[in-house]
């Protein structure tokens, strides 16, 4: 069997399971939708989180990021990660005891206000769709390559999937497949990463290989920085940003992680407070495993890119070369004439002949090691793996936005329970075509995308809650302030830099060096004072929310997730 | 204030230590030494291996430190539930439950 038959029958086979577990997870009431019943256990629960959260950024565009960056990808490790933290010790366990079903119930309820509600209705939807765009498409590069059918096919194929579990099942039926996806993209990331382990550092664990030697006995990442000083780029080890930027993007990252919608609301559907905390613990240790192989295929990846482009003559390019230029996202122009491919960087005085897309290292890497055919076909399964799972969370957010947030408790609170069942799934299928618009006429890099989603979320929801809890003096007027102000700044700068004026985007113009992957910091502090401030100046909330904080600060007596009359 | 305000209050005020403490070394090993001592920490490599200590930090030596975190912080935020008996319904306080025996 070639590469292609084999990818038709691994994305077959893993499709096939996703629409059976769909089938078997029917949802039957608003309840099981929403949270699954709030009867998940926690291991499930860390792992669907994990699928969840892994997205076509991690899985496809993260290695391949990092692999071009160097140290500077460090950001997305740390970033990614170190969120899960800020997630179990500040808020999870406590919007578990909550036991709504949404963010905006959280914030509506506990800022007794329903224009509270409707900014973290529509922080939330806004937060959701930047970071579906990018899944989107995630999804149409592995079906363009792979099967070779056409992008905006692809995208529908995909869609169809979503569309069929997600509206079906609700949470549940997205808990269940996640937990498959989990397994279906973590096996795809680890096997050709542990070939490629094997082959260039001789051990079969990625982690400590790429900080072992070479068949030489020289360090693989001094060598790398050698191989990177000759040819121009900067060391590998050392990166290119700012502390300071470094400093700002990892925390808005880690931060963004922690005030993620589609995250979040995961805790809400284990039995108790005990199994929410243990579940981010879970998750953790189910991301990690991706996270810290990242970095090793990143090496693996940049090392085996040197070696097979480096002064290699046009005519004899190995076929994936030629495969993945077919697809655009590799390209190659001979500036000298000397039917040589010459790969420079900035600091070499020779011109640099070969555009790499960033996004196709992962995708391209068991092609370039020369895997078997299957571990080509498992990738592009655990890519789409990846992709979907993280589609169909996104979009389970947009809508129970719209059917619980807007419908139930704002406009039409009287709505059956059946009724809003059918909203539920109505706005679901609404989000999944729009999604699918977005895939198929995509803005940017997967990676960069998904980065601004963050910072959204940093600079919105993160303060809201984290006071809604620690504090009692934080007021309706103070936490609706606060978003706002930490939304709309850091959405206006980055959209001055990257689509208003991109020329300027450059250290020299940002605001104190930070770039806009990293002002979602900035935003965060902002939404912070301007909370504090405002409050400090705004009449103290009534009674009965002090009580219901002081109720959220115990575990005791959390029950199901339910209904919180505020 | 009654007995079980203030019993709720110490309660709260050992759940913030355990926190802060935590966030420091999360902070300390991601932003101190990830980002900015990694230049300092990269004239070092890592014991065994050929990984600058710094740049180890920053793409390995942080997430195995957050995944610490947090099972640490289970297992003292578990006990603290039970010392100040606030923990989840009498069914399951006699579980044997160690982290992970969620169900």
């Amino acid at each position: 069997m070639n590469v292609r038959a084999w990818t038709f029958v691994m994305v077959g086979l893993s499709f096939a399971l996703y629409i059976g577990i769909a089938v078997w997870s029917r949802a039957g009431s608003t309840r099981e939708f929403y949270v699954a019943g709030g009867g998940v256990s926690p291991l499930a629960n860390g792992m669907a989180t994990a699928a969840d959260w892994m997205s076509a950024a991690p899985f496809i565009s993260m290695a391949g990021l990092i692999s071009f960056m160097g140290y500077d990808g460090s950001v997305y490790l740390m970033g990614w990660t170190g969120g899960y933290v800020l997630l179990a010790l500040l808020l999870a366990p406590y919007l578990r005891k909550f036991g709504a079903y949404t963010v905006p119930d959280f914030v509506g309820d506990r800022y007794y206000s329903q224009t509270a509600r409707v900014v973290a209705v529509v922080c939330a939807i806004f937060v959701s769709f930047t970071y579906v765009a990018g899944q989107m498409r995630g999804v149409g590069i592995v079906f363009g390559r792979f099967l070779e059918v056409d992008v905006t096919t692809g995208v529908f194929i995909g869609m169809g999937i979503v569309f069929f579990y997600a509206v079906l099942g609700g949470m549940k039926g997205i808990t269940y497949t996640q937990v498959a996806q989990y397994c279906v993209l973590i096996f795809a990331f680890m096997v050709p990463a542990i070939f490629l382990s094997l082959m260039i550092a001789g051990t079969p664990i990625p982690q400590l290989g790429f900080g072992g030697t070479d068949a030489g006995g020289v360090g693989l990442l001094e060598r790398l920085d050698g191989l990177h000083r000759e040819l121009g780029f900067a060391p590998y080890t050392d990166g290119t940003k700012s502390t300071l930027d470094v400093f700002f993007i990892t925390a808005a990252l880690m931060v963004g992680t922690a005030g993620l919608p589609h995250v979040i609301i995961r805790f809400y559907t284990v039995p108790r407070v005990r199994d929410a905390r243990i579940s981010v613990g879970w998750a953790l240790i189910f991301i990690a495993v991706l996270y810290t192989t990242a970095p090793a295929v990143a090496v693996f990846a940049r090392t085996n890119l040197l070696h097979s482009v480096t002064d290699t003559p046009y005519a004899e390019v190995p076929a994936w070369f030629s495969n993945w230029e077919a697809t655009g996202l590799l390209t190659f122009e001979d500036l000298n004439g000397d039917g040589r491919i010459q790969y420079t960087g900035p600091a070499s005085s020779t011109p640099n002949e070969l555009q790499v897309d960033r996004d196709i290292m992962v995708l391209a890497n068991p092609e370039i090691a020369e895997l078997p055919d299957w571990v080509i076909g498992l990738v592009a399964a655990g890519g789409l793996a990846a992709a979907l799972s993280t589609a169909a969370g996104l979009l389970l957010v947009v809508s129970s936005s719209v059917s619980h947030d807007l419908l139930k408790r704002a406009l039409y609170p009287t709505i059956s329970e059946r009724g809003e069942l059918i909203a539920a799934r109505v706005a679901a299928g609404v989000a999944v075509l729009f999604a699918g618009y977005l895939g198929i006429d995509p803005p940017g890099f997967v990676g960069e995308v998904v980065a601004f989603a963050f910072g959204l979320a940093a600079s919105s929801f993160f303060p809201a809650i984290i006071l809604g809890i620690f504090t009692k003096r934080t007021t309706r007027e103070g936490a609706v302030a606060g978003m706002l102000t930490g939304i709309l700044f850091t959405a206006a700068y980055i959209v001055r830099f990257k689509f208003v004026s991109p020329e300027l985007n450059t250290p020299e113009h940002w605001l104190l060096g930070i770039s806009p992957e990293g002002i979602g910091t900035v935003g965060m502090l902002l939404n912070f004072a301007v909370a504090l401030g405002v409050s400090a100046v705004t009449p103290r909330p009534p009674s009965a929310i002090g009580y219901m904080v002081d109720r959220i600060r115990v575990p005791k007596g959390a029950g199901e997730a339910h209904e919180i009359q505020a | 204030m009654n007995h079980t305000d203030r019993e709720t209050g110490a309660y709260w005020r050992a759940n913030l230590r355990l926190v802060g403490l935590l966030l420091v070394v999360w902070a300390a090993v991601s932003f101190g030494a990830g980002v900015v001592f990694v230049d300092v920490l990269n004239r070092f490599t890592l014991p065994g291996t050929t990984f600058p200590l710094g740049f180890w930090f920053a793409q390995q030596g942080s997430i195995y430190v957050f995944v610490a975190l947090i099972f640490v912080y289970v297992v003292r935020m578990n006990a603290l539930d039970r010392r100040f008996g606030v923990d989840e319904g009498s069914d399951d306080a006699g579980d044997p439950q160690g982290p992970g025996a969620g169900r």
